[in-house]
């Protein structure tokens, strides 16, 4: 038999023992004081870099996020503030608008109630002239009366006279 | 320049050193089986003119006996420790000093304890007054004996035990958070390589964590044997990961843990192929059966011949210098032998790897989880 002829492949039972026992006991202490904390760490440390790798990546994209509304409240923004001072610009053009058509139309009332007021005035002192001229023509011609008529000739012509500028009038 | 002159002498040692093999193969055919390719050169240097011109060197002697294991354990000169023999017979245990069976000039001496015991082929066996085998008595002799090997084994033990505790302790100390140091970044990456290019591509990342100290056991252990395996003097100079009981226990832990944790569909691959037609299961049924040995056996004699085989070519090459009878022979030999040297450190990480390896590719098949729906089938026929 070949486990006869050859001593190399014919195992010892003490090396079979002895090596069951120190393979037992290497699992058995290696498994509880080596492999276990040691394995445990490096799972701990991948564990811990994957969460801070996880992290920073979510952080970034909060941040991205944060950083787009931010962008859009901007946008929105600066958006209001140009529809506001539109808006400003467009009301306060209004009221200048406004302003100047009332005072214009004041303007205007306070024109016409002038030229009223004017030509009521006129109307009077013309009225008065017309009344002083009539007061004083009719001294006049009283004066011119007195003397004139004394003269009745004279009287006569002059009566002509006046009929010819009453009728030129 | 140099180069060329290297290349041209490495060309010149490679036709010597095939010639040597050619022409002794050639001798050594009617020669017995040499032990496991025990370097076909040596056997036939002692059968043929060693034997007669050169008397008392016999080459396969001498490797094989530093292949072997052994009650000592040589240190220097004639300075040896004598390891302990414990044994078990009929008459229950014994334990003395293999200083005993050996006489003042390192010859097999029979030592009177309960029995009569002495050393024959390396080997403790029961003898008669006369010095002949007890074959009787000796199929009760159980040898416990503290060998040169469970020496070395337990050395490794040690080691492994100083190296790993302290590197565990070193993660106590500074923490999670910070980077190895020292030992403890030496040892990381080892075992990452063993948990990220060993366990989780064949056994699955979910399932590896259950694995990992069995696997990282056996890499270590082996590792660190192949590794003082290849230091020529103590505390190396065993070789006990080219024992084939050593490589034969931890097949026997790879065979219990694979069919321990083997879950229904892969015994039902087994027996009862999915899939196929009825004769087809019937035929691969006992094909199967035999796969689940022929694994742990592959591993155990792989892992056995590569290391013992790496062993004999160095010592083939030192044997060169004696069989040429010549100091000139080291020019050629001690090269060769630092180089296949080289190689084995190669061969004593990639041999750790590739059982390791295997043993997690055998777990991942027993626990790999089917998803296909021909159990219907195998009901229906």
């Amino acid at each position: 038999m070949l486990l006869e002829i050859n001593p190399l492949v014919l195992p010892d039972i003490g090396l079979v023992f002895w090596n069951t026992v120190a393979f037992l006991l290497l699992l058995v202490v290696l498994g509880k004081f080596a492999w276990k904390p040691i394995l445990k760490a490096i799972n701990d440390r991948e564990q811990g870099i994957e969460d801070a790798l996880a992290r920073a990546d979510k952080m970034k994209s909060e941040l991205a996020t944060m950083q787009s509304e931010n962008e859009a409240l901007l946008a929105k923004a600066r958006e209001e503030r140009a529809t506001l001072i539109k808006e400003a610009k467009e009301t306060a053009d209004k009221m200048v608008a406004d302003a100047k058509e009332k005072a214009k139309a004041q303007y205007d009332s306070i024109v016409a109630d002038a030229q009223v007021a004017i030509n009521q005035q006129k109307n009077a002192a013309l009225t008065d002239v017309k009344n002083q001229v009539g007061a004083l023509v009719i001294e006049v011609a009283e004066k011119v009366l007195h003397k004139e008529l004394s003269n009745k000739a004279a009287q006569e012509t002059y009566i002509n006279e006046l009929a010819e500028g009453v009728k030129l009038n | 320049m140099t180069f060329r002159s290297i290349k041209s002498l490495l060309i010149k040692t490679f036709s010597v050193f095939s010639l040597l093999l050619a022409t002794e193969a050639f001798a050594g055919e009617n020669h017995t089986p040499a032990p496991a390719g025990a370097g076909v050169e040596a056997t036939p240097a002692t059968e043929g003119h060693g034997a007669k011109k050169e008397g008392d060197f016999n080459v396969t002697e001498t490797i094989l006996e530093h292949i072997k294991d052994d009650h000592s354990w040589h240190l220097w000169g004639h300075t040896s420790i004598y390891l302990p023999v414990i044994l078990k017979t009929s008459k229950g245990f014994e334990v003395f000093s293999s200083e005993k069976l050996v006489d003042e000039h390192h010859e097999p001496a029979i030592y009177k304890g309960n029995f009569d015991y002495k050393l024959i082929k390396g080997k403790t066996k029961i003898v008669d007054a006369s010095g002949n085998v007890d074959e009787e008595a000796s199929k009760q002799l159980w040898d416990f004996s503290i060998t040169k090997n469970v020496a070395s084994l337990f050395v490794s033990v040690f080691i492994l035990l100083v190296l790993l505790l302290s590197a565990a302790a070193g993660y106590k100390k500074t923490g999670v958070k910070s980077a190895p140091k020292g030992l403890q970044s030496f040892m990381e990456p080892i075992i990452l390589f063993v948990r990220d290019e060993v366990a989780i591509p064949n056994i699955g990342a979910k399932k590896a964590g259950k694995y990992m100290p069995f696997l990282l056991t056996i890499f270590f252990l082996i590792l660190i044997n192949n590794f003082l395996g290849l230091i020529p003097f103590f505390p190396g100079g065993a070789n006990v990961s080219g024992n084939i009981a050593f490589t034969m226990t931890l097949a026997v832990f790879v065979f219990i843990v694979v069919n321990v944790s083997a879950n229904k569909s892969y015994w039902e691959h087994i027996f009862w192929m999915p899939g196929m037609h009825w004769s087809m299961k019937l035929f691969l049924a006992p094909i199967e059966l035999i796969g689940v040995f022929t694994k742990p056996i592959s591993l155990m004699i792989r892992l056995f011949a590569n290391i013992t085989a790496g062993h004999i070519l160095v010592l083939s090459l030192i044997c060169l210098i004696f069989i040429f009878k010549t100091v000139f022979a080291s020019a050629i030999a001690v090269p060769f032998a630092v180089f296949i040297g080289l190689i084995e450190l190669l061969v004593a990480f990639l041999q750790a790897f590739i059982f390791t390896m295997l043993a997690a590719m055998y777990i991942g098949m027993a626990t790999e989880e089917h998803h296909h729906d021909a159990h219907g089938e195998a009901a229906h026929h």
